[in-house]
């Protein structure tokens, strides 16, 4: 059609100077120091490893298709469920929001031109491939058979399994965790652009925060107990066993000890992702954002002092069970504090249902039920019961999978377009946090039903008790639906990097300093030091008809 | 047991059905409520301090009504009725070992009577198990190197499942048996065939044979103390700590003697640790429990888990030891 208006030459974005066009090569990208660019290499590797033990997964719940154990052996099916575990807990939910999403936007929003040590932080993607490439040969070599809890003796005196290979791999990957910890401590600590006051940090920084203080208090734990582990298989020095002298109890307290607040290093950095969407999408400023802020720090503290009850069958007296199931109910309380103000957060907002938005409230549907089926576990007479069945399988899949995982991937979504520099297709993205919402919900769901009726946990053949095996059906059938939604994202992300319509700097016009450089930023991010004068999610003034609204302006960048 | 459970996971049914209801109708309502409008722009709201208070002491006081009645129904759980008809239990990779007190034995089944309380002393040969009967709402770890105890009572005849709940390696799946509950009439029935005499009279062999009784004899304190009437019974220690003697400590004390050495007497005893099997073990505390009843002494069964109120720190210590 003829266009009797001549158009302006416009700028083609690729010619734009920034992270990803800079430089080019293998080097560029192994040798840099850039945490945009760390924070990619951490998704392709976090990506590979999610496929792995998604693929676990898939025949864990194919095998239980049929109450005999036909598809695979039984020290399969053990390897199977326990490499699924450590995978997917340690080599993808702990380094997936901080690593990946944390990594690119905490320097971004704060302000700064980097993380405090650039260098640090390319070492920690180092140490996690390391300890994932020792985790794949373990793996392929053998593998492990105990559960990813690696509970003592079995682990120590009786498995002939690759125990000591695994627990050196998460030990090292445990370094990486640690040192992203510290990077973001002293970053937000340190350097925070001016102006940008603890009052006005986005709310995805407070739960980085606190999700910091948990990798960096946290991890050394796991490590000396994996070293004890190690110790005794290896020395037969008596730690846990009591044929050597030592206490099988013991293994749990430090386990749990780490692996109770690791639970808070997955969901925590989901929250503080979605209390973003939501503000963003309901043109909102958060519902008490004070509350919000201190929530997050105070389930990092609480969550230090629950770890017990993961233990109120194990042995233990029956007057530390009282305590900590007290303590558990505490640890609720911040959470219903988040759950409460982010709905507040909707009234009276001017809500739109793009894709991030669908993942927000798929995550606020499922971690609420995630959150409430922890009152029945922290319940002691409830738990004795369903504690190592499937209704604490299904929990903490809603909590770590419902949770954590359509947190992560409603921030992916929600900044994509400033990863990428691209538009990723909104229509198929709805359909994939549909299709996760759905095929999610009908795995896990039965799981709470099956676990009541007494379905114990790591069950390789259930064909003495067939009247499960409707409840498994539907459960694999919705992890097949669970797996079309996560394959989905993949290849419609990959796509919009070659075909997708180039993105503007702020496409959600969305409040935070992110937004406010260019989409892919440059190298250092912001081309002037910028100075911060607003609060944080100032959406009242970015949507204001005034354009002349103060603290409307762009942050100058390079063109 | 079951109701009790059930009724307390009907209540939080009902309480956490009310709470996520009232969180999706507030969500789905100000989606749909609040969806964007062209020209309707969203109005700023700061918090509210007032709300914040409110919706968090109005959970915290509903979890501190569960948590309480949790607490109740598992201190219920964990205090087994004093006299309980006793059953020992030794789980090994993979199978369950079952010994009645009255000496029948068996394997991956248990013969029980209706309505008559139940308590299982319960040890492993090698890795953690766990003892689960779904019906019962029951379940406790079953642990190696000491005792753990768990108590039902059946009201309804039938068979039922008995799993394995701790992950315990290769055929963990089929560490899976049935819990028989009969009429009291055909319980006798079962009860009269296949015992090798009562679980205490095996004990007094092995007490015999091992040469127990040449230090603790029956009528005299001898090199060791006289274990008439000990059982469930406070014993003074040589470091000065007072312990309840009942299965956890008389185990130790013949597999590890000198840890908890009674006041007034040499550590001599030998270790029997690698000499005795679980099951000798067990039988050996129930001789020494029944020569406590013999003295015309009520013997009072002391759960591993609920000890009396006065020597409580004592206990607890013994547990985490």
């Amino acid at each position: 059609m003829p266009n009797p208006i001549p158009q302006p030459t416009i700028v083609q974005p690729a010619e734009r100077e920034n992270y990803l066009n800079t430089k080019y090569g293998v080097w560029s990208w192994l040798l840099t120091t850039d945490h945009k660019r760390i924070a990619l290499l951490y998704l392709i590797s976090i990506t590979f490893f999610f496929f792995i033990g998604g693929f676990f997964a898939l025949l864990i719940r194919l095998e239980l298709l049929t109450p005999a154990g036909d598809l695979v052996q039984a020290d399969t099916y053990n390897k199977l469920f326990t490499m699924h575990g450590m995978v997917m807990v340690f080599f993808f939910l702990i380094p997936s929001i901080p690593a990946v999403l944390g990594n690119f936007l905490v320097p971004m929003m704060v302000g700064a031109k980097d993380l405090a040590f650039p260098r640090i932080n390319l070492l920690s993607w180092y140490l996690y491939i390391i300890g994932g490439v020792m985790m794949l040969h373990c793996m392929l070599t053998g593998g492990v058979d105990t559960g990813w809890t690696f509970y003592a003796p079995f682990s120590t005196n009786f498995t002939n399994t690759k125990i000591v290979e695994a627990g050196l791999a998460i030990f090292v990957a445990g370094f990486s965790s640690i040192l992203t910890g510290l990077n973001f401590v002293v970053t937000i600590h340190r350097m925070r652009a001016p102006g940008m006051t603890w009052s006005r940090l986005p709310l995805f920084i407070w739960a980085h925060y606190a999700t910091s203080i948990i990798q960096l208090l946290g991890t050394p734990v796991i490590a000396v107990t994996i070293v004890m582990v190690a110790a005794e298989r290896a020395l037969h020095l008596g730690i846990f066993d009591p044929k050597l002298g030592g206490d099988p109890l013991l293994f749990q307290h430090l386990f749990w000890f780490y692996s109770h607040p690791a639970v808070y290093i997955m969901i925590l950095p989901a929250m503080g992702v979605v209390t973003e969407i939501i503000a963003c999408f309901s043109r909102k400023r958060i519902f008490g954002y004070s509350f919000v802020a201190f929530s997050s720090i105070a389930i990092a503290v609480f969550g230090f002092l629950v770890w017990a009850h993961h233990m109120f069958v194990a042995g233990m007296s029956v007057y530390a069970a009282l305590v900590f199931s007290l303590l558990s109910y505490a640890v609720a309380v911040p959470s219903a504090i988040k759950v409460f103000n982010w709905t507040a957060t909707l009234y009276k907002g001017s809500i739109h249902y793009d894709a991030p938005m669908l993942y927000a409230f798929g995550f606020l549907g499922l971690f609420t039920i995630g959150g409430l089926t922890g009152l029945f576990l922290a319940a002691l007479g409830i738990d004795v019961h369903v504690t190592d069945t499937y209704f604490v399988v299904a929990h903490f899949h809603y909590i770590m999978v419902g949770g954590a995982v359509m947190g992560y991937l409603g921030g992916m979504h929600f900044w994509w377009p400033k990863i990428s520099g691209k538009l990723y297709p909104e229509g198929w993205a709805r359909l994939a946090a549909l299709i996760v919402f759905i095929g999610f919900n009908l795995t896990f769901f039965p799981q709470f039903l099956l676990g009541y009726m007494g379905m114990p946990r790591r069950y390789y053949d259930y064909s003495h008790m067939p009247e499960f095996q409707v409840l498994n059906v539907l459960s694999t059938a919705g992890a097949t639906v669970l797996g079309v939604g996560y394959l989905l994202p993949m290849i419609y992300f990959l796509w919009s990097m070659r075909y997708g319509k180039p993105a503007s700097d702020n496409p959600w016009n969305a409040a935070g300093l992110e937004w406010k450089t260019a989409s892919p930023p440059p190298t250092f991010n912001f081309d002037e030091e910028p100075v911060v004068t607003w609060e944080a999610y100032n959406y009242e003034e970015l949507d204001s008809p005034d354009k002349d609204a103060p603290h409307n302006e762009e942050v100058p960048v390079a063109r | 047991m079951a109701s009790r459970v059930d009724a307390l996971y009907i209540f939080l049914l009902i309480v956490t059905g009310m709470m996520t209801l009232l969180i999706f109708i507030c969500l789905v309502y100000f989606a749909a409520r609040f969806r964007s409008r062209p020209g309707v722009r969203a109005e700023q709201i700061e918090g509210s301090t007032a709300l914040e208070v409110t919706w968090s002491t109005i959970p915290f006081l509903i979890f501190m009504v569960i948590f309480a009645w949790g607490a109740v129904v598992y201190f219920k759980e964990r205090t087994p009725p004093s006299d309980s008809t006793e059953v020992y239990v030794v789980a090994k990779q993979w199978m369950w070992k079952l010994e009645h007190a009255e000496g029948q034995r068996e394997i991956n089944e248990l013969h029980v009577p209706v309505g008559r309380d139940v308590r299982m002393i319960m040890t492993s040969q090698d890795v953690i198990h766990s003892f689960f009967i779904p019906a019962f709402r029951i379940k406790q770890d079953v642990l190696p190197g000491r005792y753990t105890v768990a108590w039902f009572r059946a009201t309804k005849p039938g068979t039922y499942h008995l799993f394995c709940a701790e992950y315990c390696g290769t055929q963990h799946s089929g560490m899976v048996g049935s819990i028989v509950v009969l009429e009291p009439a055909q319980y006798e029935t079962w009860m009269n065939g296949g015992s090798t005499g009562p679980l205490s009279a095996t004990g007094e062999k092995i007490f015999a044979e091992l040469g127990c009784s040449t230090c603790h004899g029956s009528d005299t304190q001898g090199r060791g103390p006289n274990l008439h009437g000990v059982f469930g019974k406070p014993v003074q220690l040589e470091d000065g700590r007072t312990v309840t003697a009942d299965e956890n400590y008389l185990r130790e004390c013949i597999l590890d003697p000198g840890t908890k050495r009674v006041k007034g007497f040499q550590p001599i005893m030998p270790t029997f640790q690698g000499l005795v099997s679980e099951e000798q073990v067990n039988a050996l505390v129930a001789y020494i429990k029944s020569i406590a009843a013999a003295k015309g002494e009520a013997v009072k069964s002391v759960s591993t888990a609920a000890p009396p109120a006065q020597t409580n720190a004592q206990k607890n210590r013994s547990q985490v030891q």
